[in-house]
């Protein structure tokens, strides 16, 4: 395979600045040196990379955005994006890793958190000497978080924990975990580490989706964690939904990459495979399908742009990094499947990356806000109505 | 201590280069730029250096404004300070190497940097002239440097084995492939490059002495030729080797 050059087709490189596009090409050759020669190998075993934790925390890869006291980068949102755009480009699951470590774990800590709790867990989690995970999502409650069951009971000397959650992204690996419970009636955040008595973590396994991350559950069962482990700032469903609207974002970004994996294999492919005497890229239903990709893409790139652009401003609205989340990963998932298509038989091979990205697409779609639950909220805020409640 | 890097700014390893319009210089259009992966090396080196014995380090570029984007990487990486010699008209190796040999005499630093070679022309010369200008030592196709007391230990490539070398500062070294593993300029190196500033400056003035009068392409491949399968087609490929080709 030839060195991934990037897809530009909109000369969009011209609207970044010096520094974002040094970020975007030191990542992604991060990712060609240290990502793609490994990945089918741990996709296939289930496992996740382990050994690029200190690598990519050497690199600064956790917590970019928040402030370089804390050992961050201090980059702005853009920046930001292309990262996670690489970083998908390698795999959904590695993406997944540096998304809730920086938008699920580190954020709530620094928007929610203690001066304590920042100055204690930031720089840690930044230089990957600890890892996080972010527990909301439960059995019975996935679309409609509100309604958890988990429940934390003021006792002395700290909060009693009982519930579970389900789909946690490194809850296995976290030495710390941002949990959600309800404290009469209102949901907070609380840290809970690893060893706490009464907390475990147990690995979920059958996937056939982002096989290279570690997907678990969390189980509460009479844990108690000190009163300084609540995070003080947190009230009220709205703290878990800011941070899972950073979470998208990213995934808005990722998305993208994961979308550029396929169409480059697709082309690059369908230039060299010759049948019927010619390369399959001279045939129209081939071209066709092609250019819908790149098109796609290009369309996504724009979208990603202005909304880091509007986030760097302050101005973002939660409903349009809906629309980037549904309308980028939706593309991507088609041009995955499309990129199996042209690849034919191949396009199964662990040989190429598209069946990877296909498989790893169909839990993105679903996680961080479904499909579904996306269209319903732009759907509100256009017409004022919710058609969920 | 001061060391200086010079450094290029070349088209992608992996470019398909095309030649221009003139005939004698390539079409950039549509071609990623680098830095040249030699001159990363002596930059990491440079850094590495800096590290054990403090000091800084200054990166030096001669070409266009495009050239600030390898010199921002430079400085991502570690580079304290990068001066950007702005002239982008076509040079030959001399008068590159004597305007980085004025800069470099005026910046007096003890340990001059380059890659072995710059990948775009391939003349493998501009370092070596520095020093014939400046009068100093030189090693070049160094793949181990060691500095210490005012004395340069190193090792450099030779055909089929190396050789170790001494000199005495102040030294130009051209780094080779294996010398080290250059590190990524992290994100946060990235950020801090920003609040650095690259100098900008006229060079010297000098003369090119060699000019390109023509750039080509080799000639497109030909079809190749199957004499036959098995053993009995030996004797016809090597005469045809021989003959022909005359490669045997």
């Amino acid at each position: 395979m030839p060195k991934f050059q990037g897809v530009d087709y909109y000369n969009l490189d011209e609207l970044l600045s010096e520094d974002e596009i040094l970020v975007r090409n030191t990542v992604r050759e991060f990712v060609d040196e240290h990502i793609t020669p490994v990945i089918e190998k741990h996709y296939i075993a289930g496992t996740f990379p382990m050994d690029l934790i200190p690598k990519m925390a050497e690199l600064g890869l956790f917590g970019p955005t928040l402030p370089a006291k804390y050992g961050c980068a201090e980059m702005n949102n853009v920046a930001y994006g292309l990262m996670m755009q690489e970083l998908e480009r390698g795999d959904s699951g590695v993406r997944s890793f540096a998304s809730v470590q920086s938008g699920l774990v580190m954020y709530p800590i620094y928007a929610f958190g203690s001066e304590e709790q920042k100055d204690h867990w930031l720089p840690k989690l930044a230089y990957g000497k600890a890892i996080g995970c972010f527990g909301l999502t439960e059995p019975d409650y996935g679309s409609n978080p509100g309604g958890m069951v988990t429940r934390a009971e003021k006792k002395d000397g700290g909060y009693l924990l009982n519930g579970a959650k389900m789909w946690i992204t490194n809850g296995t690996l976290a030495d710390v975990a941002v949990v959600w419970a309800k404290l009469d009636g209102e949901i907070k955040g609380f840290l809970v580490e690893k060893g706490t008595k009464g907390f475990t973590a147990p690995e979920m396994t059958g996937k056939h989706s982002l096989r290279a991350s570690v997907t678990s559950e969390l189980v509460f069962q009479d844990c108690l964690i000190p009163e300084k482990n609540l995070l003080p700032k947190s009230g009220g469903l709205k703290s878990p939904l800011m941070c899972l609207t950073q979470a998208r974002y990213g995934i808005a970004w990722g998305a993208i990459g994961s979308a550029m994996a396929c169409y480059d294999t697709a082309l690059n492919y369908a230039k060299s495979r010759i049948q019927f005497d010619k390369p399959i890229a001279s045939f129209q239903l081939t071209q066709e399908k092609l250019v819908h990709m790149v098109t796609e893409i290009t369309k996504a790139q724009l979208m990603c742009l202005q909304l880091g652009r509007l986030k760097d401003k302050n101005k973002v609205k939660f409903t349009q990094i809906s629309m980037a989340k549904r309308n980028n990963v939706y593309h991507a998932l088609e041009i995955a499947r499309v990129a199996r298509e042209i690849l034919g038989a191949n396009g199964i091979l662990s040989e190429y990356p598209v069946m990877r990205h296909a498989a790893n697409l169909e839990s993105v779609k679903t996680y961080e806000g479904t499909h579904e639950m996306h269209t319903l909220i732009i759907g509100e805020d256009i017409t004022g109505i919710p058609a969920f409640v | 201590m001061k060391i200086a890097v010079c450094i290029n700014h070349v088209p992608d390893t992996e470019t398909k280069v095309k030649v221009g319009a003139d005939g004698k210089s390539i079409d950039r259009a549509g071609v990623n730029f680098i830095i040249n992966p030699y001159d990363e090396f002596a930059v990491e080196e440079a850094l590495r250096i800096k590290e054990k014995q403090t000091g800084e380090v200054v990166v030096l570029s001669l070409g266009g404004d495009t050239h600030k984007e390898t010199l921002r990487k430079a400085l991502a990486m570690g580079v304290d300070k990068a001066v950007l010699l702005k002239d982008d008209t076509p040079r030959d190796s001399y008068s590159v190497a004597a305007a980085l040999s004025a800069a470099l005499k005026e910046l007096a630093p003890e340990v001059v940097l380059f890659g072995k070679q710059s990948i775009d022309s391939d003349d493998a010369a501009v370092g070596l002239m520095v020093a014939e200008m400046l009068g100093w030592a030189s090693v070049a196709v160094a793949v181990k440097v060691e500095i210490a007391d005012g004395k340069v230990t190193a090792e450099r490539e030779i055909e089929g084995g190396h050789e170790k070398v001494e000199a005495t500062l102040p030294v130009v070294i051209t780094a080779q492939k294996g010398l080290n593993e250059p590190r990524y300029p992290s994100l946060k190196g990235i950020m801090a490059a920003k609040s650095k500033p690259i100098e900008e400056k006229p060079p010297a003035p000098a003369q090119n002495r060699a000019e390109v009068v023509e750039m080509r392409k080799p000639p497109a491949k030909s079809a190749g030729k199957i004499v036959g399968t098995g053993a009995d087609a030996v004797p016809e490929l090597v005469r045809l080797l021989h003959e022909e080709a005359k490669v045997i």
